[in-house]
């Protein structure tokens, strides 16, 4: 019974705290709302029309909400960057770092979730899915591996900061033995919905630009790499504009895991390239249509060597010490590597797959404005959360926000 | 809708025929809105209570007159009387809608409740449009296993077959939606499918190509079916594979993992004038799909569960087409297979597909 007063009073407290603030503050929330609401309109047109108006087409049928999908699942899993080294190699004392990196994974499962969603052509269907009053195709569909591994992220990533915050905002101390095991399962589980993500594309004989073993533990070297470089960002922006805490040796410890992540990464690229191009076979298509087009067709041409271009620039930086040390170059680093990843992934990764289609027909794809709206709506919406779940983690960790007994 | 039978999700919306004046107003008002010819199908479905009595198709508009008048005099209020007749075919809509949205999955569903949906379909059918459809749900037979080859010698790229399988199979009409390739392939390059056009706009048979024609090949290990996240696609007994469209949540995940293009989505609402409906239908076959979801060639179903050929085998102006039962040790199929040289694409992908090809 106390503990839903306290529940009660924590909901109101918070809402009070997301609702206050700077000016700089509303129009933030301000910007994003109107990225939601224009996400919104965009997506009602598609529910009237039908995913024609988005670029897809039988050929290529996958593209910016899938591609997004898979780069988030790697921005979700990057907390586990944050949370081993605290919970399980005791080697630094991230906590507060990990209540962020935390929120941003359970920010990034959501866009996760509305990506998946805004892609399905019935989505007033999908309790087909749901296991007991659907049918679950599980094991035999990795989709429904994954249903299960998303969502059990989801659960561990709101439980695990919930329960911390929770006796934080009541002044008591949170109890080890409740959220360690939480913590230590949550580092499994990171790396469960990656490889579980890759395998989704890597189990299909159907298309070898996927079919690839290497797909799996690139996917987890680039999301080591892009998720806390977007963390690092992250908090410097919070310790300049909020009481918060973070020290520079946090920062420093995330940057060399970022290193180390993005090096991995280009040394997977460099073993796939040669595997494509050394002795090109009938396979190796995706990737001549990727690095250099196909048939005078080029569109991703672009793309893929400006995100190859910063990968390996944002890497080089990251790998001497000295620039890594200075942080106004560390950010740029960081903002380098998480743009390029994205690209990367986003089109360098579901698009090709499907190019040229199983019976060679090469047609190309190109997202249309309003599947364009409809992803800025969901980031927006993503960034949204984000913002006012830290905006309370904050407020309880620096101690603003206390229940009050009477 | 049987009254007897209700699921927890039925609205019960005042179309219980059993009881209640509302009943009986509601046949009235199907009178006064659909056209006349809607008074056959009507008759077909059990009638009792008044139902009986205002069913008859001669008595209707006296009936209706009567009733209309009365209740003109009684309500005061002609548009409040109207609006609540026009209420009674839409509630019936509303429930079988609801019907069908919580309906499971097909490859689930006992005899019955297939023949249920189908009812209800059709139902729905002749609600909207006032038509008819034939809608079937028959099984596989036993110890049927199709199978299918095509004779690249003979096959000359007139596309008789895409056109008889849009005109059988009711698919859309605005994104010219066809489950059949032709490639057009150059002579002296082999099958050189990266390099042949599946496109072409011009007389044929042309000058130093051959055709080959692919679609959906019934893979007995077929991958769309392993990837599928709610099993909305499954192979049959008869050894076609299949989609529940009313079941499909329309990931695609399917048409990724098809190594032979074998599958279709709907984008839009598929349109298909109401005039070239193929009206006889399998509910796992050409009946009208919705937005947002998978189709692919079912070997037309509709008409190799009833012994017949697909219309693509039947349009076939060269007889390049051979469809038959596997399991049948003097069908055409079998002898093609025992007499000439076949082979399958993809083989290598060990998805066993039910097509094979042979040249003369």
């Amino acid at each position: 019974m106390r503990r839903l007063e306290v529940f009660k009073s924590l909901l109101k407290d918070s809402f009070e705290i997301i609702t206050q603030g700077s000016k700089k503050y509303h129009l933030w929330m301000a910007f994003l709302t109107l990225l939601i609401l224009g996400g919104m309109y965009c997506y009602s047109i598609q529910i009237k029309d039908g995913l024609s108006v988005t670029g897809m087409t039988d050929r290529v049928s996958w593209g910016l909400y899938i591609s997004n999908f898979t780069f988030l699942v790697g921005v979700a899993a990057a907390a586990v960057m944050l949370v081993m080294p605290t919970y399980v190699l005791k080697d630094i004392d991230f906590k507060q770092a990990v209540l962020i990196g935390e929120g941003l994974a359970v920010a990034a499962l959501v866009m996760c979730l509305a990506f998946v969603i805004a892609d399905m052509g019935g989505p007033s269907v999908l309790w087909h899915m749901i296991p007991g009053i659907g049918v679950f195709n599980f094991p035999s569909s990795m989709l429904t591996w994954d249903v299960i591994v998303l969502n059990g992220y989801l659960f561990l990533n709101i439980t695990i900061p919930f329960y911390i915050l929770f006796r934080h905002y009541q002044g008591k101390k949170s109890k080890k033995r409740i959220y360690v095991p939480g913590a230590l399962l949550s580092v499994f589980w990171a790396i469960a919905i990656h490889l579980v993500t890759a395998f989704l594309y890597q189990g299909l004989q159907a298309r070898p630009f996927w079919n690839n073993a290497l797909l799996g533990p690139r996917f987890l070297a680039s999301a080591f790499a892009a998720g806390p470089a977007l963390i690092i960002i992250i908090l410097a922006i919070i310790r300049t504009h909020t009481s918060f805490k973070i020290e520079d040796k946090t920062l420093k410890k995330i940057a060399l895991v970022v290193t180390v992540a993005a090096q991995i990464n280009l040394i997977m690229l460099i073993s796939e390239l040669f595997k494509e191009f050394y002795a090109p076979t009938h396979h190796s298509e995706s990737a001549y249509y990727l690095f250099f087009g196909l048939d005078g067709k080029t569109a991703l041409l672009p793309w893929i060597w400006t995100a190859i271009a910063m990968n390996v620039v944002a890497t080089v930086i990251l790998t001497f010490h000295k620039l890594r040390n200075n942080f106004k170059i560390l950010f740029f680093a960081c903002g380098l590597l998480f743009v390029g990843i994205w690209v990367e992934k986003g089109f360098g990764l579901i698009v090709p797959g499907f190019i040229p289609g199983p019976y060679g027909k090469i047609a190309e794809y190109t997202p249309t404005a309003i599947e364009i709206g409809v992803t800025l709506g969901i980031w927006a919406m993503g960034a949204f959360l984000f913002t006012l779940l830290t905006r309370v983690a904050i407020g309880i960790e620096t101690g603003k926000l206390r229940y009050n007994k009477n | 809708m049987d009254e007897g039978n209700k699921k927890w999700f039925s609205l019960g919306l005042g179309i219980n025929r059993k009881h209640s004046k509302a009943s009986a107003c509601q046949k009235t008002s199907g009178c006064c809105q659909s056209s006349k010819d809607e008074n056959p199908n009507e008759s077909s479905l059990k009638k009792d209570g008044f139902d009986q009595v205002f069913e008859l198709p001669m008595d209707r508009r006296s009936a209706f007159k009567k009733l209309t008048a009365s209740l003109l005099i009684g309500a005061g209020a002609a548009s409040t009387s109207c609006s609540f007749f026009a209420g009674d075919e839409t509630k019936e809509k509303a429930q079988i809608e609801w019907e069908e949205q919580f309906k499971g999955n097909y490859k689930l569903m006992s005899d019955e409740e297939k023949q249920k949906t189908v009812d209800r379909l059709v139902r729905s059918y002749q609600l909207r449009t006032g038509k008819t459809i034939n809608l079937s749900s028959k099984n596989a037979e036993e110890d049927v296993l199709f199978g299918y080859a095509f004779n690249i010698s003979k096959c000359k790229g007139y596309m008789d077959c895409v056109n008889a399988c849009v005109e059988e199979n009711n698919q859309d009409r605005n994104s010219q939606m066809q489950y059949i390739r032709i490639h057009e392939m150059k002579d002296g390059k082999g099958f050189n499918f990266s390099e042949a056009d599946d496109n072409y706009y011009h007389e044929v048979p042309a000058e130093g190509h051959f055709y080959m024609g692919t679609q959906c090949f019934h893979c007995d290990n077929p991958p769309c079916v392993d990837v599928c996240p709610v099993e909305a696609t499954w192979r049959e007994d008869d050894g076609i594979v299949v989609v529940d469209y009313d079941w499909c949540v329309g990931c695609r995940y399917c048409m990724a993992a098809c190594p032979y293009d074998g599958r279709r989505f709907n984008w839009s609402k598929p349109i298909v004038p109401e005039e070239d409906i193929n009206k006889n239908q399998h509910y796992l076959g050409n009946r009208v799909r919705k937005k947002g979801v998978m189709e692919k060639c079912t070997f037309c179903v509709q008409r190799s569960r009833v012994g017949k050929n697909p219309a693509c085998v039947e349009a076939c102006p060269t007889g390049a087409r051979i469809f038959g039962n596997l399991l049948d040790p003097n069908s055409t199929i079998r002898w093609v297979l025992e007499n000439k040289k076949v082979f399958r694409l993809k083989e290598d992908l060990g998805t066993e597909p039910k097509f094979w090809y042979f040249m003369d």
